[in-house]
């Protein structure tokens, strides 16, 4: 247990630096599905964070009672509870982003990120730990889907958050808010998430070495 | 004592424990919130009537909705209609009709509006389709739904590929013709069989 990573640790690792979209490459589905626009993109954010919170703490309550050959069975047992209690509410009190999500929301019951934070996380450390977890992992993956729905909604259709950011005479990119955008979207971004982590881990080399 | 150690159903006591705690707490949610979401579905469809039965049914005055479903047996297969019927100070104005069936990719459901006396098609309204996009989709745009309002529905409708002449021809939208045609069988499928529940007692109903 001595060399798992305390609570802040954990916390910042899942904002950037172990980001789930940019850096595990894991909830990708969402992501492409579900960023044509900010407010879906947030509220997906939001639903997978509720979820990913009440599966860590549940997981980490009763972690000492896992047996290793159930344990699969008990994450998804939770998750799939959280899912569906995140899908009727969204039905009840936001009818019209419940119909715009879809089928995402209860394939939150899929999405690898909490299985795998329940079972790196979760499952091996206490609840104020698998909270915080939780929480850097939420914001890093709200932060992955919020920076591809920006790109797309502002070029596909010349709004931010259903406001107009870009003048009239901008022609929308209606490719950007169909599925390709998302591809392409996501590709690039990633790219560039690469190519500045690499370019700062040379620099730290240089720095080091000097 | 061993042998229940080594017991299956033992050793999974707290996936059995937990997944009667986790059902009785979601059916608590559903018991919640299954009311608010029921009412949400309803108010969608409602919210459409007034634009389904054309411009001049209401008057500017308020319509009153009622709600029933309609069962209609198809070839010995039972098939649902949820049919709202509108009026406005007592006086019918027409019914909007909620009606499913097979398009080119998956179901399409769509709203029927129709007049009182059910003689022509006063509105018609995609609800869900997952037509090809570019292609099928089209059938949700209201120029192409444009052409079914006003239509008569004394005999069933046709899809022409193009110049819809007769008042009982639709025109197809080109490279869509499965779609068209899939949403003109919807209708004339759901004329046929709510014709006769309806007719004959439009009114006074509780």
């Amino acid at each position: 247990m001595a060399d798992q990573p305390t609570s802040m640790e954990r916390f910042i690792q899942g904002i950037l630096p172990e980001n789930p979209v940019y850096r595990q490459l894991l909830g990708l589905c969402p992501t492409l599905a579900v960023t044509n626009g900010m407010k879906a993109a947030i509220t997906m954010a939001c639903a997978v964070g509720f979820v990913l919170l009440c599966a860590n703490v549940m997981i980490s309550l009763i972690r000492n009672l896992l047996k290793p050959h159930l344990r699969i069975v008990i994450f998804t047992l939770t998750i799939a509870t959280f899912v569906t209690i995140a899908d009727r509410f969204l039905a009840a009190y936001m009818y019209e982003m419940s119909k715009t999500l879809g089928p995402y929301i209860p394939l939150i019951i899929v999405n690898c990120i909490i299985i795998c934070r329940c079972e790196v996380c979760a499952s091996k450390q206490p609840v104020i730990t698998a909270a915080s977890d939780a929480l850097g992992q939420s914001i890093g993956y709200g932060l992955a889907l919020s920076s591809v729905a920006a790109v797309r909604e502002i070029l596909g259709t010349g709004m931010f958050f259903e406001i107009r950011v870009l003048p009239t005479a901008w022609p929308d990119w209606v490719i950007m808010v169909l599925p390709p955008g998302a591809f392409l979207t996501f590709g690039l971004l990633l790219g560039w998430v690469n190519w500045m982590t690499s370019r700062y881990a040379a620099k730290k080399q240089v720095k080091g070495s000097l | 004592m061993e042998g229940l150690k080594d017991n299956k159903i033992v050793q999974a006591w707290l996936v059995l424990l937990l997944a009667v705690l986790f059902g009785g707490a979601l059916s608590g949610v559903q018991m919640t919130l299954g009311p608010a979401i029921e009412a949400n579905k309803i108010n969608e469809t409602r919210q459409k009537v007034p634009e389904l039965l054309g411009p001049s049914s209401a008057n500017g005055e308020s319509l009153d909705i009622v709600s029933r479903s309609v069962n209609v047996d198809r070839q010995g297969k039972k098939v649902f209609y949820s049919v709202y019927e509108a009026s406005v100070n007592g006086k019918p104005a027409g019914w909007v009709a909620k009606a499913v069936g097979q398009g080119y990719a998956d179901k399409i459901e769509l709203l029927l509006g129709l007049d009182p006396g059910l003689n022509k098609i006063t509105g018609l309204f995609i609800l869900e389709q997952k037509e090809t996009p570019g292609l099928g989709n089209k059938i949700v745009t209201p120029e192409w739904r444009g052409q079914f309002i006003e239509k008569s529905i004394q005999s069933p409708l046709e899809v022409v590929k193009t110049g819809a002449e007769t008042p009982y021809e639709i025109n197809a939208i080109t490279g869509a013709t499965i779609s068209s045609r899939s949403v003109t069988e919807i209708i004339n499928s759901a004329v046929k069989d709510l014709k006769k529940p309806l007719s004959g007692q439009t009114r006074p109903l509780e």
